[in-house]
């Protein structure tokens, strides 16, 4: 996937810092609400983002995210509640627990290869709801009542709401973690993580250090999706085990086909349209009963399916690389001549 | 002294006439977020998929009620626009759509909100946005704190207080009461229990074997041949339908004869004491609030008369067997009865108020003799219930209705 252009980076996140200033001057367009959502959609993105490390980038499949997720939304809850550490201290803590999680179940995960690797994934996904359950851990973790926490309110006095604060804490963290990956990705690691992807022999053969590698990308990929569930813990002010079921880690992965396995942009694009369709899904389904008086009871998630399917069947490369084969048609149409030679260079991308 | 003329007497009778008429006829009315002469905005969340849908049921039966109200004039000439979003049962999910409800669909109140860890999550903000979060759909016993959240507001009796209940009757009743308890391991498992410790108090050591199970597993079989091995006499049945019918079939399967005490949550005839098989289940104890329509006992009785000849007009297709479609219909009357006494004030305040101000309420399907009581220190709308005996094929009630003290 080609890289985003820089100045185009540079104007996103321009009115990205400015946006929510407007909010006194266009309080309907810019609510407190819609800010909120936004924040969402950038806890969505970075969860996203560790997923894509693992499976975009490294080739390994796991349905298990859901469980990093968790574990550093609770990590980041029991700091603030226990121990009362300020919210943006519990980041890097929780990175921290989840890296390491992350890479221990790495070592097993070395001899597990694909639909194994998933199931082995999946299993962790569904255990550990129950876990945080547990008896033993239930003074930490409230057990099944969960726990309850405030919102961060913004330091020093600044004349910010909360949604606001928290809007621009989200989006800087989400930089950050994005120019890291950046810049991961495009050093000598990077490239040998994309190398075991691409061939697992001959990245060996080249003197690649491949279980190493492994491990520790499982271990970054699940740092990054902590990080997301420590803010989410922040965002949401309540954390409980029915929040992080075997369903979140399907919609990670949704949001990562659809916006484009192994693309940062997609990362992003995925974590909005999880958030957006998920919820358009629901006002489509009410419109087409109510509005349109169509005698069909559709429920939200049939409407996200159809959804879905057609997407994939349209861009079955994700959003990004539907977008990208669609300009570059455009271009060639414009040129008049056909570019054959960019062809193959096309075929190669979205992967 | 001057002699009032007749002219003057007939204009300072009609002056006085349209002054106090004024304040009937033209009374101020008040408005916040949600409400206008046409219109009257409610919020609503429920599971409608994910693993808690089945309550799908109540969301729907909500739907149809509002709307039948609409059809027949709205309340005080206005229309309610109920707004319903599935939150999956994902407390994350509930706290991005309650936060739509209110700050972008600005609704005047939310209502029956389904689900204990969901409405945890909101409880907070609610408050804090000073909306009320009216009759949430679940028993647990926090929704009743006036003074730490003025804005919410329980409906049904809270499991906390029922535990205390099964737990009195047992001491009185039951002689060297060796106890055995399923729980299902969660809040609501944990509130029921919580109730029937203190309700023993001093007796607590009564209990002999006490396990748990997950909503996940498949079946509670094992767990009720440990309770039976514990030689107990007593076997408090803290389980949703399914599993309760599992665990009391089982114990008749093994020739387990206890005294069962079994949650109010569960007594539905149709869906725990019928597959549970009527043999096993004579003489199960539960205690009840709302008329179960299976009951044959009220089939000639006014209030079910009603509610069948409305869910057959207003929400066909939906079964006639399930007690949820009775729960949404008596809260959403109540919610109706509410907004009714509002009148033509409208805020948020008011809508409190008039929640917090029912003495003695007759509420369609409630059992006779039960009613719904509130105040300003008492936000627990209905706390009594009734005992019930299993028999032959239906409930038979028995005793006094029992109020609860423990508020």
């Amino acid at each position: 996937m080609p890289a985003f252009p820089k100045k185009w980076l540079l104007v996103i996140i321009a009115l990205a810092v400015v946006i929510p200033l407007l909010k006194p001057v266009l309080p309907d367009l810019v609510s407190d609400y819609r800010l909120f959502l936004v924040s969402t959609m950038m806890i969505a993105a970075i969860a996203v983002l560790g997923l894509n490390l693992l499976t975009g980038f490294n080739g390994q499949i796991s349905l298990g995210h859901s469980a990093f997720y968790a574990v550093g939304a609770y990590t980041a809850a029991i700091l603030m509640d226990k121990l009362d550490v300020p919210y943006y201290a519990t980041l890097p803590v929780a990175a921290v627990v989840c890296f390491i999680v992350g890479y221990l179940f790495g070592l097993p995960a070395l001899k597990l290869e694909g639909h194994y690797l998933a199931l082995a994934t999946f299993a962790l996904a569904l255990a550990v709801p129950q876990i945080l359950k547990y008896k033993w851990l239930e003074d930490l973790t409230g057990g099944v009542q969960g726990i309850v926490l405030s919102k961060p309110e913004p330091p020093f006095g600044i004349p910010l709401s909360e949604d606001q604060w928290l809007y621009y804490y989200i989006f800087v963290v989400m930089v950050i973690l994005y120019w890291a990956a950046n810049n991961m990705l495009n050093s000598r690691s990077g490239r040998a993580m994309m190398a075991i992807r691409d061939y697992h022999i001959a990245a060996d053969t080249m003197g690649i250090d491949t279980s190493l590698y492994k491990t520790v990308t499982f271990g970054i990929s699940a740092a990054y999706t902590g990080i997301a569930g420590a803010l989410s813990a922040s965002a949401i002010a309540f954390v409980a085990p029915d929040s992080f079921n075997f369903f979140l880690s399907i919609k990670f992965l949704i949001g990562l086909v659809v916006g484009g396995v192994g693309s940062l942009t997609g990362s992003i694009i995925g974590g909005i349209f999880y958030v957006l369709v998920d919820n358009s899904a629901q006002a489509l389904s009410t419109f087409v009963k109510n509005d349109l008086g169509l005698p069909f009871d559709l429920s939200a998630y049939t409407v996200f399916g159809i959804l879905l399917i057609v997407l994939m069947y349209l861009m079955p490369m994700g959003i990004v690389g539907g977008v990208y084969i669609l300009i570059r048609r455009l271009q060639r149409a414009g040129r008049g001549a056909p570019a054959a030679a960019s062809r193959p260079a096309e075929a190669g991308k979205g992967h | 002294m001057k002699k009032t003329s007749r002219r003057t007497f007939v204009a300072g009778v009609s002056a006085a006439a349209v002054l106090t008429g004024n304040r009937v006829a033209f009374s101020q009315k008040k408005y916040d977020d949600g409400a206008s002469d046409t219109e009257i905005k409610i919020g609503h969340t429920n599971p409608y998929s994910g693993p808690a849908s089945a309550y799908g049921v109540i969301g729907k039966t909500l739907q149809a009620y509002w709307k039948s109200v609409n059809e027949a004039g709205g309340i005080n000439g206005r229309k309610v626009n109920f707004i319903t979003y599935d939150d999956g049962y994902s407390p994350p999910k509930t706290v991005e759509l309650i936060r739509q409800l209110v700050e972008q669909d600005k609704v005047l109140c939310t209502f029956n909100t389904l689900g204990t860890p969901t409405n945890t999550a909101i409880h907070k903000y609610m408050n804090q946005k000073k909306v009320p979060m009216l009759y949430v759909a679940t028993g647990a016993s926090k929704w009743g704190d006036p003074k730490n959240f003025p804005w919410t507001m329980g409906f049904q009796p809270d499991y906390h207080t029922e535990g205390v209940i099964y737990a009195k009757h047992l001491l009185a009743n039951v002689k060297d009461a060796k106890i055995a308890v399923l729980m299902q391991n969660d809040d609501y498992g944990k509130d029921y229990w919580e109730g029937f410790k203190e309700g023993l108090a001093k007796d607590a050591g009564r209990v002999v074997k006490h396990v748990s199970y997950e909503v996940t597993d498949p079946t509670v079989d094992s767990q009720v041949i440990q309770l039976k091995d514990s030689g107990a006499n007593v076997f408090f049945n803290i389980a949703t339908p399914k599993f309760a019918a599992q665990a009391m079939r089982k114990a008749g399967d093994i020739g387990w004869k206890p005294v069962i005490y079994l949650n109010n949550v569960s007594s539905s005839v149709a869906s725990t004491m019928k597959p549970a098989g009527f043999d096993n289940v004579q003489g199960v104890l539960t205690a009840q609030y709302l008329m179960d329509p299976t009951d044959k006992q009220w089939d000639s009785h006014d209030d079910m008369k009603a509610w069948v000849e409305w869910m057959k007009k207003h929400n066909a297709g939906a079964s006639l067997q399930d007690a949820s479609n009775v729960f949404a219909f008596a809260v959403a009357t109540l919610m109706h009865e509410t907004l009714k006494k509002c009148g033509d004030t409208l805020t948020r305040e008011n809508v409190m108020k008039q929640a917090a101000n029912f003495q003695k309420f007759r509420l369609r399907m409630l059992l006779p003799g039960i009613t719904v009581s509130t105040s300003a220190t008492d936000f627990y709308p209905i706390q009594a219930v009734q005992l019930s005996r299993f028999k032959g094929e239906s409930w038979e009630l028995f005793g006094d209705i029992m109020h609860a003290e423990s508020t």
